[in-house]
């Protein structure tokens, strides 16, 4: 079986050693080649870790203002309804400043992709605490750990598992089972968006070696073990099929 | 001949195609690349081509050949 890395994907990723981002945007660009869709996708990224990706794949890209990405590929969507769009955003962007843009856009229903990478800290700034940091995580802004009778744990399915959107699904981006399901949410999450059914979120759990102060491989085996204790996996939401 | 074509160019030795290779068949070269990165090589008599390191490399470095 050959594999190659998508056309789609060209320069050398700014990313640290062992970032999900760079598995993520490998993924999407295999779906879109796969799909045949690579040359007429446009991507809307964030300011944060994702803005390495303006480099990274050959999209027509637009970064957005920090957590503005999904009302951003909102409108890029209805002046272009025949070109398929994606926002690619992170946790920090998409479940806490841009929280009220995310719950509204689904809302709405309007028929765009949105990717998002939780890495359960804000990745560029140095590690601060997030929403979806873990209880007793310890993150640069709670270096005792987070205290859980003060400061809960987001989990978007819990805020957007009741609206009335095409899809809603979660992968971990750990090992070659967990990115051959996540290529699988993705390129559904495409599908939808090609059908016109509406909004369509895959969260992608993805290690951050960096800001966990862990090596790549401990802070993927802390991904797969304690993350998804929090963050289960799989299929939430699916209109017009079984979940 | 080999099954795999590495791009070390673009290792940033992560190590996670080490450890999840079923064949054990990566490993750490000690080369470093322009970048200061230890880079990963292949034993091409233990390699079977079954693209689990294409898979899971973030960088993109594995090509699988046939």
């Amino acid at each position: 079986m050959k594999l190659k890395a998508p056309e789609t994907v060209f320069s050398t990723a700014g990313f640290c050693p062992g970032c999900g981002h760079g598995l993520a945007s490998r993924l999407i660009g295999e779906v879109t080649e796969e799909l045949g869709i690579q040359e007429k996708t446009l991507a809307v990224v964030d300011v944060a870790c994702c803005s390495f990706d303006i480099d990274y794949w050959r999209y027509d890209t637009i970064m957005s203002a920090h957590g503005r990405d999904i009302p951003t590929a909102v409108g890029v969507k209805h002046i272009r309804p025949e070109n398929p769009v994606f926002a690619y955003l992170g946790d920090g962007a998409a479940y806490s400043i841009g929280m009220a843009e995310t719950i509204h856009a689904a809302l709405r229903n309007d028929n765009i992709c949105v990717f998002v990478v939780n890495n359960s800290v804000f990745g560029m700034t140095g590690g601060q605490m997030a929403p979806t940091t873990l209880p007793h995580q310890k993150t640069a802004t709670s270096p005792l750990g987070k205290d859980p009778a003060r400061y809960g744990t987001l989990n978007v399915v819990d805020v957007l598992g009741k609206m009335d959107i095409a899809y809603l699904a979660r992968g971990e981006l750990v090992g070659a089972a967990g990115m051959n399901n996540c290529k699988k949410l993705i390129r559904k999450a495409f599908e939808k968006q090609l059908a016109g059914e509406g909004f369509s979120l895959v969260e992608l759990l993805s290690p951050c070696p960096t800001n966990l102060n862990m090596p790549p491989v401990k802070a993927r085996a802390h991904v797969h073990n304690e993350m998804t204790k929090f963050f289960p996996t799989g299929e939430f939401i699916d209109k017009g099929g079984k979940v | 001949m080999s099954k795999v074509k590495l791009n070390t160019a673009r290792c940033k030795g992560c190590g996670y195609c080490v450890e999840d290779c079923p064949k054990k068949a990566l490993s750490f070269s000690g080369n470093i690349n322009d970048k200061g990165y230890d880079t990963v090589q292949v034993d091409d008599s233990l390699c079977i081509g079954c693209g689990t390191c294409y898979r899971v490399c973030p960088d993109c470095v594995f090509e699988i050949l046939e």
